[in-house]
């Protein structure tokens, strides 16, 4: 029998906030254990929490970007459970009246596999809720230590339909959703900082069949190849155990890295019961069509929407633009040298080619380049117009990159402007017809490839600065004339 | 028929299981019944006549009370880890966490 897979995911994702969702204590990453708390992040009895305004800003832009409905009246609540790193024993999170309601993400099979650029599908969101981080553990040999530092800051929680039926699927649906968060400047996603954390709900049924099978939720996971792991692991355990005549539990497990297994863990009965109530600390939120409108206007052109506008309006290709709009200011370079040139194509070559290889190395962000836009532009004039051969062109933006000086200058400076005067072209060519007599013989016998030689040897004597073009027309003229 | 009877039954020892305490037999009847009582009296909210109002998640009429995103200077912390039972490395000691 044939199964598939149906996955889920609940990605939790940091706000990118200057202060805590509760209180006002700053949500830097890497402070000395426990230097950021207050009494309200460390629940001592009487201290009251306040909700920071930009958390619920980003929460419903985030909202926005994936096209979702927003909750015009929403609330939090407690989520009750005994765990050492939530001091309060409860846990500030939402309910039944979340922020943010559906919504869709597309992903692109391109980031799996690059032949299937431009292949997409769609993965419906069931929710985005808003709740609070809870303190980091760290493991000792008797005992545990916390560090508070991380409770209390702003923490989204996406949930997703279990729309996806790979682990293909499920990375490249994490890397979209990753992108778009980047993108309206909501979190950023540093996988290292453990801003993204994902939960993955996993169940298989034969083909066909309506009804869900049974499901398994694999904790905890902070890496997408991790998760991509796990899936292929969990259901390929879920089908044989099935094919063997087994049964399923629904139960949570744990993916183990190292071992490349995941495995049960042993939740206490009844841990599941949170006994939700509403916060009665914090005042619910109607959020007015003003208030919504200005957090409209934060909404910037999605990654996806900025791929199929670039190929169309500047001709480019779909790999291209891929590269490009990856990082927003990555893009909105590319467009204003785009826009400042003729030949948008070859300005997406120099920028995905050699801008972006100098930075790599030189290991400076887009904003840094010395080499700035109208420069790019400029650069593929010069070369267009026949003013510079684009050999000689690679040499001008090494010293683009070096000096942040324009195209123009560097040419003159150096002396670099192609020559298309016949006068001194005439003269290498008499040269090298006299240096090379047998390849001259060649050409006259025939043989065509011999007038690239004598053309290698007319560039060379030119010190790259003829135009090739010129250079084979005065050799053809000179020897067939 | 006594108010006890209309009461949703509850379940004291799962209860205390969820509040992490531990009861006798002794405690779990005295509680059980207090319990029982206060659970009883809250049903006589069931009384009133609710037809047209709209369910509120708080009595206060307000709405959006916001803070704006500015950090404070944080406190000296010191405070905080000497209210612990047990510190080290400004760490919170707690008895070993095992998932």
């Amino acid at each position: 029998m044939d199964y598939e897979i149906c996955i889920g995911l609940e990605t939790h994702v940091q706000v990118k906030t200057r202060t805590k969702v509760f209180c006002a204590c700053p949500t830097e990453f890497g402070a000395e254990p426990n230097s950021n708390v207050c009494p309200v992040c460390l629940g001592y009895p009487g201290s009251l929490p306040v909700i920071n305004e930009e958390a619920i800003r980003k929460t419903v832009l985030a909202g926005m970007l994936v096209g979702a409905k927003i909750a015009r009246y929403s609330k939090f609540d407690r989520k009750n459970y005994f765990y050492p790193d939530m001091p309060k024993n409860y846990q500030i999170s939402q309910y039944d009246l979340p922020l943010v309601i559906g919504g869709t993400v597309e992903y692109d099979f391109g980031v799996v596999d690059k032949k299937r650029l431009g292949e997409t599908k769609v993965c419906h969101l069931t929710r985005i809720h808003l709740e609070e981080d809870v303190g980091k553990n760290f493991h000792f040999e008797r005992t545990s230590g916390v560090d508070f530092n991380r409770a209390g800051t702003p923490l989204m929680e996406i949930v997703s339909e279990p729309d996806l039926s790979s682990s293909d699927e499920a990375f490249a649906y994490l890397t979209a959703l990753k992108e778009i968060l980047i993108y309206g400047g909501i979190s950023d996603c540093d996988m290292e900082k453990g801003q993204v954390r994902c939960d993955v709900n996993i169940s298989v049924r034969p083909k066909g069949q309506k009804e869900l099978g049974q499901k398994v939720e694999i904790k905890n996971m902070n890496t997408f190849s991790g998760v991509r792991h796990a899936i292929d692991y969990e259901s390929q355990r879920q089908i044989e155990t099935l094919r063997r005549g087994g049964k399923l539990v629904q139960e949570t497990r744990r993916w183990d890295d190292v071992a490349g297994v995941t495995e049960s863990m042993r939740t206490k009965e009844h841990a599941h019961d949170y006994r939700y109530f509403p916060e009665p600390d914090l005042l619910p939120m109607s959020l007015s069509d003003e208030w919504l409108a200005e957090v409209r206007k934060l909404v910037p052109e999605l990654p996806s929407a900025k791929r199929k506008r670039m190929v169309e309006r500047y001709g480019i290709p779909l790999y291209d633009a891929g590269v490009l709009s990856a990082d927003a200011a990555l893009a909105d370079y590319f467009e204003a040298a785009a826009q400042a040139s003729k030949n948008a194509k070859s300005v997406a070559n120099w920028v995905c080619n050699d801008l972006l290889r100098d930075l790599a190395e030189a290991k400076l962000a887009i904003g840094e380049s010395p080499v700035k836009p109208p420069h790019i532009a400029e650069l593929v004039e010069l070369v267009d117009s026949g003013k510079i051969s684009s050999k000689i062109a690679k040499d001008v933006f090494v010293e683009m990159f070096k000096t942040g000086k324009e195209p123009a200058a560097i040419v003159a400076e150096k002396g670099w402007v192609q020559v298309s005067d016949t006068g001194a072209i005439v003269k290498f060519c008499d040269e090298v017809i006299t240096a090379n007599p047998k390849i001259v013989a060649d050409f006259k016998a025939g043989k065509e490839v011999a007038l690239n030689a004598l053309t290698g040897q007319v560039m060379k004597l030119s010190k790259g600065k003829a135009n090739p073009q010129a250079v084979r027309d005065a050799l053809r003229g000179k020897l067939t004339g | 028929m006594s108010p006890d009877q209309q009461a949703p039954k509850i379940d004291v020892p799962y209860l205390a299981q969820l509040a992490r305490i531990s009861l006798n037999a002794e405690q779990v009847k005295t509680f059980g019944a207090q319990l029982q009582q206060i659970v009883s009296y809250v049903e006589k909210l069931k009384e009133v006549n609710v037809e047209g109002i709209e369910p509120t998640a708080h009595a206060t009429p307000i709405t959006n009370v916001f803070r704006p995103d500015e950090p404070r200077t944080p406190d000296d912390p010191a405070p905080f880890l000497k209210n612990a039972p047990q510190q080290a490395n400004y760490l919170f000691v707690v008895p070993k966490i095992v998932e």
